[in-house]
């Protein structure tokens, strides 16, 4: 059944994402278009709910976590990021990155061994070259599966069609530590100790983005629109794994900077 | 024979002042790490935050295109301004663009940046990378610097991109958004902007 659930979105979401965005022609030989916004009242009041919950819930805990010792909270990303690899390895081979598969997986096996279930990054200082992220909503988006409608998840916060159909992969089978922590059948591990984990990683996240996230809002006159902004120039940055963002840049520029009088 | 010797001297002379004028221009990397020392040291200077966010200011109109980004920012729509439009929008832009630029960094106390490499786009742009160093709190952060570099002797920084996200185009963005959401209307993102500054 799970095979079957696979196979059925693998194929599913590129039909239904070619009526989302595409012309058939190969998305990353030109400028990828415009993510459309076509829920944005909808959106903007999820965006508003996420804000209250992040101000009465998420940035507190943040804040509290801030104050931990330097060496439990670095511990504590260390191991999360490790987990983060499970998604990552198959990721990098669905793109055919096969030798960043194989260098991710030493790196994993490494540091959950040596580094004690990740919590110290040994790969790094045995001089492993530096990780990224990988995830299935990447994974269909080099594939060439336009991005779709951008959405604003209850909790989770912003996505896109593409990138939310990518995570459901997490949840039917795409992710190894959701399958065995909630599948696994075994007496160490259950169902709660993945929720653990997804939730430290929101409040890691946020406690290393306090300030940041701080002042943008405070020096955006709409933050929504910066947010939306942001994280879709890094879902497209991250989708087409350039080391520097030079190039997106460039090649999304459409032109305006040429027409701009200077001082 | 005169006619050659004018045209001697001309070259020669020519050919100097060019020479001269890429001697004394500032290469891009110089240019930002001056810059970014420049406002280490107002932001670890002992000033009020007041006079900190003025010295902020001075070094923004000295080293960033405000007016090429202004307009950048407005994207397709700047062809709807009409003339008084335009001038009002320089005058409501320049204020949000320094208040906003001052406030942001105002926050920060003594930032590390170290600048690492560049790499000339072509002769208008060249990029300049740099980082700021980690702290106990964040991790590192990567900025690079979009200068503008077609007048070699007034180099100008027209967009940061940190962490691979440009802020330029996240401001373009953010602007469009005001003014679609207000039937296309520019009026209202003058409004946006002069509220902002007077805030």
């Amino acid at each position: 059944m799970k095979k079957f659930l696979i196979t059925f979105l693998i194929l599913m979401i590129p039909s239904f994402a070619a009526n989302a965005g595409t012309d058939g022609e190969n998305n990353l030989s030109k400028n990828p278009k415009p993510v459309k916004d076509c829920f944005e009242k909808l959106n903007r009041g999820t965006f508003a709910l996420n804000q209250g919950l992040d101000k009465a819930i998420f940035k507190p805990v943040a804040k509290g976590y801030r104050s931990l010792p330097p060496s439990i909270r670095n511990g504590t990303s260390n191991v999360l990021v490790n987990l983060s690899s499970l998604i990552t390895i198959p990721n990098n081979i669905l793109q055919g990155e096969f030798k960043t598969a194989g260098v991710n997986t030493g790196r994993f096996a490494i540091n959950t061994t040596l580094g004690i279930f990740g919590v110290f990054n040994v790969a790094k200082k045995m001089g492993f070259s530096e990780y990224k992220k990988e995830d299935y909503g990447q994974t269909l988006g080099v594939w060439g599966v336009g991005a779709g409608c951008y959405v604003v998840l209850p909790i989770l916060g912003p996505s896109t069609i593409r990138d939310t159909a990518g995570s459901f992969m997490n949840l039917v089978g795409g992710d190894p530590w959701y399958n065995v922590s909630t599948h696994g059948n075994n007496e160490y591990l259950n169902k709660s100790d993945y929720v653990l984990t997804k939730a430290l990683t929101g409040v890691d996240f946020r406690s290393k983005n306090l300030e940041t996230i701080d002042n943008l809002e405070k020096n955006s006159m709409d933050f929504y629109a910066s947010v939306r902004s942001l994280y879709l120039q890094d879902r497209q940055k991250k989708i087409k794994n350039k080391n520097s963002s030079i190039e997106i840049i460039y090649e999304s520029d459409d032109g305006d900077w040429e027409e701009v009088q200077t001082q | 024979m005169y006619l050659k010797k004018i045209l001697t001297v001309t070259s020669f002379l020519v050919i100097f002042f060019s020479l001269i004028g890429k001697v004394y221009s500032i290469e891009a990397d110089v240019f930002v790490q001056s810059t970014v020392n420049r406002a280490a040291k107002t932001l670890s200077g002992n000033f009020s935050r007041e006079e900190r966010i003025e010295k902020l200011k001075d070094i923004a109109r000295d080293t960033v295109d405000i007016n090429g980004i202004g307009f950048y920012s407005l994207g397709v729509h700047k062809k709807k301004l009409t003339k008084d439009q335009i001038i009002e929008y320089k005058e409501v832009f320049t204020k949000y663009f320094l208040k906003s630029f001052s406030s942001r960094l105002a926050e920060y106390s003594n930032p590390e940046i170290e600048v690492n490499s560049k790499k000339i786009i072509n002769e208008k742009y060249t990029i300049v990378s740099s980082a700021l160093v980690a702290t106990d709190s964040r991790p590192e952060v990567k900025i690079e610097w979009r200068v503008y570099t077609k007048d070699p002797d007034n180099l100008l920084i027209r967009d940061l991109i940190i962490e691979g996200l440009s802020l330029a185009r996240t401001q373009k963005e953010e602007f469009s958004s005001i003014i679609n959401s207000n039937d296309g209307n520019v009026e209202a993102l003058l409004k946006n902007l002069s509220d902002f500054s007077a805030e």
